[in-house]
């Protein structure tokens, strides 16, 4: 048992990782990684949302219809969303303004279908609950380490804090889309050679 | 004043705030699908009528059934709404056209998690568009989507011969190229905002 959680961890952090090797959910970690405090309330919720779903799936899983399965899965997936949307809209209204769209978009983010398909749909639910988890983990690293590159060339500043001195000049490209773009794409450039290097393969 | 404010958004839709290169939707079938013109084209057609429509449908279903105390139960039902469409619309294709099934069919079902989709209704709802705005705002991001999804099959049919780093190689350079388009997109803005 010990054992298999440390391949659940390891996969979910590095081979396996859902942003850089599986090269899922890509949308909100471009979009909402101009900030760090945004990241971080993202990501929050979509460890709750992943880990969570993953539970109840995996406690419902002889009770799904194979048919039907996907749009259970997607209605279990939207309530915790939902849950997640009303917190945020009651405690932090502000950051839940900025996000927008976004923390529903969790629904559609494949990270979150693609476990319950790839695991909680035919484990049970502790195990199903820490692969959640552990994949939850995987994008959080690579969203905050985005996103502190990016605020902090794009604004001089960290979680709102102003980090470079006064003759900072913002680098304004990396609040745009493109800096997005461009910082994931180097991202993976990084992580992959690790990988690939690790496995002998480079 | 409306039909004028519907134009303008729809021409935002596609140039300025492109739901792709601006907003970051529809970024999973963009990376794995954008390999070859002819796929992007058939997806593209197949993103924009699903688009255009279900922002019209879902906008009938927020504003009648749903305002104002059902509100939070938007997400389920707008994906509800989507996932019947699009079964309602292959349904519909495989019995009345072949050639359009074969077209356009095996790319529906991608369709229902393709997050530009869930993504264009919840921007209508955030933004208070009326009926002809948010169908406006649903055709241009469509168009929008298939302007870049083709551009980008073009540019790596070509790129397909020139070495490329191997960490690089698929999503790496497809990234780097969105970027790149980005930055040329942001030509546009300033010719028409919406916000």
């Amino acid at each position: 048992m010990k054992g298999d959680t440390h391949k659940l961890f390891r996969d979910g952090l590095f081979k396996n990782n859902p942003v850089f090797i599986q090269i899922l959910g890509i949308c909100s970690t471009l979009a909402v990684t101009n900030t760090v405090k945004n990241t971080a309330v993202m990501v929050a919720g979509l460890l709750f949302v992943v880990a969570f779903s993953n539970l109840t799936i995996s406690f419902l899983r002889k009770a799904i219809p194979s048919r039907v399965r996907m749009m259970a899965e997607g209605l279990i997936i939207a309530s915790f969303v939902i849950i997640v949307d009303i917190v945020l809209k009651a405690y932090l209204w502000d950051i839940s303004k900025q996000l927008g769209p976004y923390v529903g978009l969790i629904i559609t983010n494949c990270i979150i279908m693609g476990r319950a398909e790839a695991f909680a749909i035919s484990n049970p639910p502790w195990p199903s609950f820490l692969d959640g988890v552990a994949s939850g983990l995987g994008y959080a690293y690579v969203l905050l380490s985005i996103a502190i590159v990016r605020e902090l060339l794009g604004y001089g500043t960290l979680w709102g804090i102003r980090i470079m001195g006064e003759g900072w000049v913002n680098w304004t490209m990396m609040v745009m889309a493109s800096g997005a773009f461009f910082m994931l794409a180097l991202f993976i450039w990084i992580m992959k050679g690790v990988v690939f290097r690790e496995r002998g393969e480079a | 004043m409306t039909f004028l404010g519907a134009f303008a958004i729809f021409f935002a839709a596609i140039f300025t705030n492109n739901i792709l290169l601006t907003n970051y939707l529809g970024m999973c079938s963009f990376i794995s699908v954008s390999r070859e013109i002819k796929t992007s084209v058939g997806l593209g057609a197949a993103v924009t009528f699903v688009m255009a429509l279900t922002s019209a449908i879902n906008w009938a279903v927020y504003h009648y059934l749903l305002v104002p105390h059902l509100v939070y139960l938007r997400f389920i039902v707008f994906i509800v709404v989507i996932a019947a469409f699009v079964q309602i619309v292959e349904m519909i294709i495989e019995r009345v056209s072949d050639v359009l099934y074969a077209a356009l069919g095996i790319f529906l079902p991608l369709i229902t998690v393709n997050c530009a989709i869930l993504g264009v209704s919840l921007f209508m709802v955030i933004r208070d568009y009326t009926f002809i705005q948010s169908f406006a705002f649903g055709l241009g991001s469509g168009l929008g989507w298939m302007l870049a999804i083709i551009a980008m099959a073009g540019i790596r049919q070509k790129i397909n011969k020139s070495p490329i780093p191997k960490g690089l190689e698929g999503a790496g350079i497809t990234l780097i190229i969105a970027g790149i388009m980005a930055m040329a997109f942001v030509g546009f803005s300033g010719m028409i905002a919406i916000g």
